[in-house]
């Protein structure tokens, strides 16, 4: 019987897909797992901690992020996108194209002798901006695979022609500019998309000033600044003079429950804030946050008795109210406009930093991945599924989870990813 | 390979270490202490680069000991312990000195007496290293046998997809019937499904499947054995029934509260949503004026939790109740809506449009039902309303199974404070327990809405198929050794276990006692209390721990 079972393509080195690739492959089930960036690891890699017991997050993940690269039944295949999808249930082929990444994976050790000399600097996107890196660079520290990666948009060589500094102090020669992107065949026998989540881009919400403002941040911003591995060291440094933030805004359903942008609910914020802003004060006592919601939803395990400890402990308040608007004062003081709905009464506080609570929205191009797959979106472009074929996309043997399929928290879509890999185990396995 | 040869690796974690400790002053340290031939610091031991390092570091210094300072062994530990495998290095030849959690973390202010306080968990971690002892992993066969306590949906969804792949499933059901908490529903949130016609044409599955043995009316009573091999009693009535199992998922859901004394229930006029749905299944509503009540026992001191279901649950039975009678008034009131998620938010929407009427109350001043109306202060509008009614719904919580803790004793795993099963890691590993072979999905876990339940269902499915599929696991060999010669048969240590892996037996030496292997965890209780010290933990000698001892009252160099 063994002979006769095919593989499982996930697609998405996050945490669900990294979940459901580890139980296919503890089945004895090959896996292909495709990433488009250099490494795995997701959003839960830029995440600070996680709620509601605190634990770092990528000492968590670090070591699923390792047994994925050591499994043997697991090939993972980063900076990889999947660009066709034909047959049917129980025997897809799959083109993927994987974009070549000018570093021999095999001879890299990650040195960062090249990253020291190369002359040109970038906004990291890990790191969401905040801080330069360099062209070739690791995609993270603690990324897996770790190896760099030249980035051809703004490579001088790639793009000018000129300069393979990098390849002269690469001790390994491990720099191969000769590399091209390929195409991979697959054969498999069940997809699982994991593709996870973007932020929304609150620009579309000027009166809240991001951009405009440097002293209003996201919230995964706000997850890199605290982060010990982040560009402050893990500082809660405010962008406009690098002075500690002590009175902290969180801003909720940013582009959320809101008929101009997402009517729904992006599940994990109200969570979220509190995380942070019990870090804000572990991080300095000084820090006082209010944290401006609609509704509380706290309804997880543990999560009520969280919000009552951030309360009772943590010198946060919560003030239920939605935010009209954020100004500025001389000092870049972000103003934050509220009507203080139990009382009626519109009012103002002033704050050194505002973090918005963005919704979480499917990834840029969903669509495109959709039309490959050719399963169906719902109306806010996430796969569509049925409540009670949770796990199943509109096309046969074609399974989804996590933030992908609506947003959701940590433990839920490593339950999906998990679920997921069972109907895929339950395809092959037929 | 006499000669002991250790390698320390000192992680800085980022800065989670490295920021608050001379982490390359602990590795030149490191190499002062006796056996150690080499010592390094690196920047994330765990990264494929610093697996790498320790690779190479044993192929390289030839060494049989690693001692890796960092983090903490509950997460990190499986992942060292195979990069030394990996490196043909017997894997329990490898010891976790934690200077993370122990000490950069504690003491982020006090940067050199931190540092004095690594150096000497790092001193006891190498004296340690040096009396470790290779240990071989036992193998155990897995019976590809599923047994499913439970038969609700999350039950049934677990035991057909198990069947489905070939695997035997028993699922056993307390109820004559199988179905659960969906026999008591009359339509699910959010697309209007009957619930009975779920129930039926899962049950018809379940009952057709060749794999499934289904057991109704049917209590566990007993539970015997470990992972791979558990030997089950079931009883059926007056009848026992017998048999063996590899594996266990627990699906035995919730109940829901019982609002006794609360604003008047009285279960005619005074409802809870459950008794609701039965009347509006057999369409005897006769109620032009409804007002829901949320939170009703729950999100107070006694049961701190938000039940997660009732906001959705209160506007399906409003938006039923408006459909079935668009001239009827119904109020909810409510504390938070909780209606997260792209389907849930849209239903609340719709709720509004139906003409239903939301009004927030706070927990300082509850609605109170009387006579014909209830009193409630509108926090938004700052008065206070009376709303005349003709029938009360009350949303109370999930409650843990009254017979939840009884289970969990039978099966060894632990419950949470409200009496839900607890999970082996409230993020990684939610439909796992903490012992081996033993898995949880649905409302016996916390309230889940359907599609959650439904989710589990399978994940716990794929969690439980992995050690079926394998066919074996390994067990640890950290697990005591009885000195025959000492021991007295006196049973301390059997009453002591709380896994069962110790049981005094007759022998032709007299009552001694005996290790189950597969069923030990290691925790050393048993090896703690022996009065005869006829005990010793095999990774946990005590030679070792009191060379650790030793080292820590070493003055630092």
């Amino acid at each position: 019987m063994e002979e006769k079972l095919r593989a499982v393509l996930v697609i998405g080195g996050g945490i669900a897909g990294i979940q459901a690739a580890l139980d296919l492959g503890d089945m004895g089930i090959k896996v292909h797992l495709v990433e488009k960036k250099p490494s795995i690891g997701g959003r839960m890699a830029q995440l600070d901690k996680t709620f509601p017991t605190n634990d770092c997050s990528i000492c968590i993940l670090a070591p699923k992020l390792a047994d994925c690269f050591r499994h043997s039944n697991i090939t993972l295949h980063t900076l990889s996108e999947v660009k066709e999808v034909t047959g049917q249930m129980g025997d897809f082929s799959v083109k993927l194209h994987k974009y070549a990444r000018f570093v021999n994976e095999e001879k890299c050790v990650n040195c960062g002798e090249c990253a020291a000399k190369c002359p040109v600097k970038v906004p990291d996107e890990f790191d969401m901006g905040l801080r330069k890196r360099e062209v070739i660079y690791p995609y993270y520290l603690q990324g897996v695979p770790a190896v760099m990666t030249i980035d051809r948009e703004n490579c001088l060589y790639l793009t000018r022609g000129v300069c393979r500094i990098c390849e002269k102090f690469c001790t390994r020669e491990a720099i191969d500019f000769e590399q091209k992107d390929t195409d991979v065949m697959l054969n498999v026998g069940a997809i699982i998309a994991a593709t996870g989540f973007d932020p929304y881009d609150p620009s579309g919400i000027p009166q809240y000033g991001y951009k405009r403002y440097r002293n209003v941040i996201l919230s995964l911003e706000c997850e890199r600044l605290m982060c010990a591995s982040g560009p402050t060291g893990g500082h809660l440094l405010r962008p406009s003079d690098n002075k500690p933030a002590e009175k902290i805004a969180f801003v909720q359903c940013v582009g959320s429950r809101d008929f101009k942008n997402n009517r729904y609910c992006s599940s994990v914020c109200c969570m979220h804030a509190t995380k942070e802003a019990m870090l804000a004060y572990e991080h300095d006592h000084k820090v006082k946050s209010c944290i401006f919601y609609m509704d509380l939803r706290a309804a997880g395990k543990g999560f009520q008795e969280y919000v009552a400890r951030g309360e009772q402990e943590y010198n946060i308040s919560y003030i239920r109210g939605r935010v009209a608007k954020i100004t500025e004062d001389h000092d870049e003081n972000p103003i934050v406009w509220y009507e203080e709905t139990q009382s009626s009464k519109t009012n103002k506080m002033t704050a050194d930093l505002a973090v918005l609570a963005t919704s979480l929205m499917p990834r840029k191009d969903v669509k495109e991945l959709a039309k490959v797959l050719g399963v169906e979106l719902d109306e806010y472009n996430f796969f569509k599924t049925d409540p009670l074929n949770p796990l199943d996309t509109t096309r046969p043997g074609i399974f989804v989870c996590g933030c992908c399929r609506e947003p959701t928290d940590i433990p839920e879509s490593v339950a999906q990813a998990s679920g997921a890999a069972e109907r895929a185990a339950e395809t092959v396995m037929r | 390979m006499n000669e002991v040869r250790v390698g320390v690796f000192v992680c800085h974690c980022g800065t989670n270490i490295g920021g608050f400790l001379d982490v390359p002053g602990l590795a030149k340290y490191a190499l002062s202490l006796p056996n150690v031939v080499f010592a390094k610091d690196n920047q994330y031991t765990c990264s494929e680069a610093g697996l790498t390092e320790i690779k190479n570091a044993i192929a390289e210094n030839k060494l049989n000991r690693v001692v890796v300072a960092s983090c903490t062994p509950r997460t990190h530990e499986p992942l060292f312990r195979s990069i030394c495998k990996d490196a043909g290095l017997n894997p329990y030849l490898f010891q976790f000195v934690n200077i993370r959690d122990q000490c950069s973390w504690v003491h982020m202010q006090e940067r050199e007496r931190a540092t004095e306080k690594a150096k000497a968990l790092i001193r006891m971690g190498v004296a340690r290293a040096v009396l470790l002892e290779p240990l071989e992993e036992t193998e155990i066969e897995v019976n590809p046998c599923a047994l499913v306590i439970g038969g609700g949906i999350a039950g049934m969804t677990c035991a057909l997809s198990l069947a489905n792949r070939g695997f035997e499933v028993k699922l056993v059901e307390k109820e004559d019937r199988l179905g659960g908490t969906l026999n008591s529903l009359y339509k699910l949130y959010p697309a209007n499904e009957e619930a009975s016609k779920l129930v039926q044409d899962k049950t018809k599955k379940v009952k057709n499947n060749p794999n499934i043995e289904v057991l109704t009316s049917s209590e566990v009573k007993e539970v015997e054995g470990f992972i791979g091999n558990y030997d089950v009693t079931v009883r059926q009535g007056e009848k026992e029934r017998l048999f063996k199992a590899g594996v266990i998922i627990v699906a035995t859901g919730a109940e829901t509260l019982k609002p006794m004394g609360m604003y008047g229930y009285d279960g005619e006029n005074v409802v809870t949503h459950m008794e609701l749905e039965r009347m509006l299944k057999e369409g005897r509503l006769n109620a032009d004026m409804v007002v829901m009540i949320q939170c009703v026992g729950s999100r107070n001191e006694k049961r701190v939790y938000c039940s997660k279901v009732c906001c959705p649950t209160a506007l399906k039975n409003a938006i039923l109740i408006k459909e079935a009678k668009p001239n009827a008034q119904v109020f909810v009131l409510y504390r938070d809506m909780v209606t997260p998620g792209t389907k849930y938010e849209d239903y609340y929407g719709k709720a509004r449009e139906t003409g239903i009427t939301f009004i927030k109350y706070s927990p300082e001043r509850k609605p109170v039902v009387e006579n014909g109306s209830v009193r409630v202060y509108d926090e938004l509008l700052g008065e206070e309303l009376v709303l005349p009614y003709d029938l009360v719904v009350l949303s109370t919580p999930m409650v843990a199974h009254r017979n939840s803790t009884d289970l969990a004793q039978k099966l060894k795993v632990p419950v949470d404070e409200n009496g839900f099963f607890l999970e082996a890691h409230v993020k990684l590993r939610p439909v796992d327990f903490a012992t081996d072979g033993i898995y949880v999905c649905g409302c016996a876990h916390w309230p889940a809405n359907i599609g959650e339940s439904i989710s589990q269902a399978y994940g716990a499915a794929s969690r439980a198929s992995i050690p079926m599929s394998v066919g074996r696991v390994k067990t640890e060999p950290l697990i005591p050794v009885i000195d025959e010669d000492e021991c007295s048969g006196c049973g301390l240590c059997e009453l002591t276990c709380p896994f069962k892996a110790i049981q005094v037996e007759e022998t032709e030496k007299g009552r001694k006692a005996k290790v189950i292997a597969a069923s030990c965890k290691g925790c050393g209780a048993c090896g703690a209390g022996c009065p005869q010290r006829a005990i010793t933990m095999r990774h946990f000698t005590d030679e070792q721990l009191v060379a650790q001892v030793i080292a820590l009252a070493e003055v630092t160099h």
